[in-house]
């Protein structure tokens, strides 16, 4: 099992902030809105350094959406920012009217996805968001897994034409990305290379993978380690490349199990290549209040259940 | 695709006259009932009562250029239409101005058309700038269309139109309050107050009171006109281009009848999103007589 050494734990949001102000310096044509959340979304160093090219919408979250694809028209790529929650189900007919069937080059940039929002609780901890965006036909899906890749991610989709679902989160992960790694679109990044089973993660799950990759090469079991930072368009030659060799599959994130990475490649490898499948995933439940770990913990989101997945699906495995 | 030829189609132009106008409107009328009726669906109540919004807009108020046409729009008037089951008179007008073949007219609503019920953008038809049908959405888009003329030094103007009925959903409010907050200066909305919605009467359905003092006090400038004469339309949005550019966003109240032209469409729900059949289409049309009608 390859090492992934760090220096430093960071927010995945603080990622995108830098990203935000680094295009607000090299694209003119860059915008950001906002609905009264410029702190958590880190968006203060644009605000500061653009406030001509930034908008302050209030809570009103399906105003933004609009005014974003209006924006849009005369040249503008609008950057939105609020908690994941407020940025997809809030607002889903907006934005499948008004960005995603009018084809406008917005980007959605989603904060406190998942469980890891914590205390807030249920209310706030949105685990549909990708299954949302990933309906819609053309949304680009984004869910990178530290602050590097966060922030090279916001650099990326400024440069792809089309709406963009970008989702990122609260607490502090290791940030193991090298930060001269250039984001790829759709394409997904092999960690480790391994044999025996093929574990595809997303979000904050990716470094939870790494960890239980440390525990099964403790047990002998030597895991392929995928990064799909991206949902939608999904890596189907890497996912099915990986699957064809290690024979079986595990997928991790931090979503429902209806709608997320983990149902994207149950359902490639049902067409492609039937092979067996664990999700770790939310599974039809409502998060609650907590610290982020704890949570994560309870509704089986680390690398105790990773590890629990993985001996499951090798058990199923045809010998 | 053909081009439209030059005897139905209309070139934007100041100084058009009243008279003719109403020549241009006549021939839209005669567009929406006869693209209602081709397909027995449609919405012609709202189409007949904003024609003479519509045709004051694209054949002399508005700086445009229909060929090429240009998404961005830079340094001409753009028009949004958040109503968007009104696309039949929103239709005939891109036709007639020059965005694309009147013949095409007739595509309406059918299977593999650029002319979907609702406009959109995605069979790329050239006119329309936005997606509109799921109602209330036309304020914001327009909103930020025209912080998008700001930021681009372009000084022309934003024309967006809403049903009154559209009034009840909640964005249009989030949309009202934030652009008299961020001076939004350059953009004119439209109501089509024709008092009607599916359901009824809309003071009975979801009563929306003085909408004068409403948007007064969101801060907006507001004036109200009879939006079914040119004499009385095209003055008003003369004095709300007059008002632009002063830090506040200019409201216009337009009282119409839906259905306007047809004397048995007129004033009533009923033709709010229903067809003609063919005995009525032909006395409607010959309430809708041209000089020189060009039917597509």
């Amino acid at each position: 099992m390859k090492d992934f050494p760090y220096s430093e734990s960071k927010d995945t949001r603080s990622g995108f902030g830098a990203g935000l102000h680094e295009l607000g310096k090299t694209n003119p044509n860059v915008v950001a809105l906002c609905a009264d959340l410029i702190g958590s979304l880190k968006m203060d160093a644009f605000v500061k350094d653009f406030p001509e090219r930034f908008f302050q919408v209030g809570i009103a979250e399906a105003n933004m959406m609009g005014l974003a694809a209006g924006l849009t028209i005369g040249g503008k790529i609008p950057f939105t920012g609020t908690f994941a929650n407020f940025s997809t189900g809030r607002v889903y007919d907006q934005i499948r009217q008004s960005i995603a069937y009018s084809g406008k080059n917005v980007k959605i940039c989603a904060s406190h996805a998942g469980l890891t929002l914590g205390e807030d609780g249920a209310t706030h901890q949105i685990l549909e968001d990708i299954g949302l965006m990933k309906m819609l036909p053309h949304m680009c899906v984004i869910n990178p897994c530290d602050y590097n890749q966060t922030k090279a991610a916001t650099l990326a989709i400024a440069d792809y034409e089309g709406p963009v679902y970008l989702r990122f989160g609260r607490p502090v992960v290791p940030n193991f990305t090298p930060a001269d790694q250039p984001f790829e679109i759709g394409k997904g990044i092999v960690l480790n290379e391994g044999a025996d089973v093929s574990i595809f993660a997303t979000g904050h799950l990716v470094w939870k993978a790494i960890l239980a990759g440390k525990l099964l090469a403790d047990k002998g079991i030597n895991a392929e380690i995928i990064n799909i930072h991206t949902i939608k368009p999904l890596d189907a030659r890497l996912i099915l490349e990986s699957a064809r060799k290690t024979r079986c599959v595990v997928t991790a994130e931090e979503h429902q199990m209806n709608g997320g990475l983990g149902d994207s490649i149950a359902q490639l490898l049902a067409r492609e290549e039937p092979l067996p499948l664990e999700m770790v995933a939310v599974n039809d439940s409502f998060g609650e209040s907590g610290t982020p770990d704890q949570l994560m913990e309870k509704y089986g989101l680390n690398e105790t259940a990773i590890v629990a997945a993985v001996e499951k699906v090798m058990a199923r495995k045809a010998k | 695709m053909a081009q439209p030829t030059t005897s139905e189609t209309h070139a934007p132009d100041a100084t058009k006259s009243v008279a003719e106008l109403q020549q241009i409107a006549t021939q839209v009328r005669r567009d929406i009932v006869r693209m209602v009726h081709a397909v027995n669906s449609g919405h012609p109540g709202g189409s007949l009562g904003c024609t003479e919004l519509l045709v004051s807009l694209y054949f002399k108020v508005m700086k445009h250029t229909p060929e090429p046409f240009d998404m961005d729009g830079i340094n001409q008037d753009l028009f949004f239409l958040s109503n968007g089951h009104i696309s039949p008179v929103f239709y005939s007008v891109l036709a007639r101005s020059g965005y694309f073949p009147v013949s095409e007219l007739a595509t309406f609503r059918k299977l593999n058309s650029r002319l979907q019920g609702h406009p959109a953008t995605h069979e790329h038809l050239p006119g329309i700038r936005i997606a509109s049908g799921s109602l209330g959405q036309g304020l914001s888009v327009a909103t930020g269309a025209a912080q998008a003329k700001k930021l681009n030094g372009d000084d022309r103007t934003v024309f967006v139109l809403m049903g009154d009925g559209e009034l009840q959903e909640g964005q249009i409010w989030e949309a009202a309050l934030y652009a008299p907050h961020h001076k939004v200066d350059n953009l004119i909305a439209f109501v089509d107050r024709n008092g009607q919605q599916i359901d009824g009467p809309t003071e009975k359905i979801g009563g929306l009171g003085d909408l004068r003092a409403k948007f007064e006090s969101f801060g907006w400038r507001v004036l109200e006109a009879d939006g079914n004469q040119f004499e009385t339309l095209l003055p008003a949005i003369e004095e709300a281009q007059s008002l632009l550019g002063q830090g506040v966003p200019v409201m216009v109240l337009m009282d119409t009848q839906m259905g306007f032209g047809v004397d048995f469409m007129m004033g009533s729900h009923k033709w709010h999103g229903v067809a003609p059949n063919d005995e009525q289409l032909a006395k409607a049309l010959l309430q809708l007589e041209v000089e020189k009608a060009s039917d597509y």
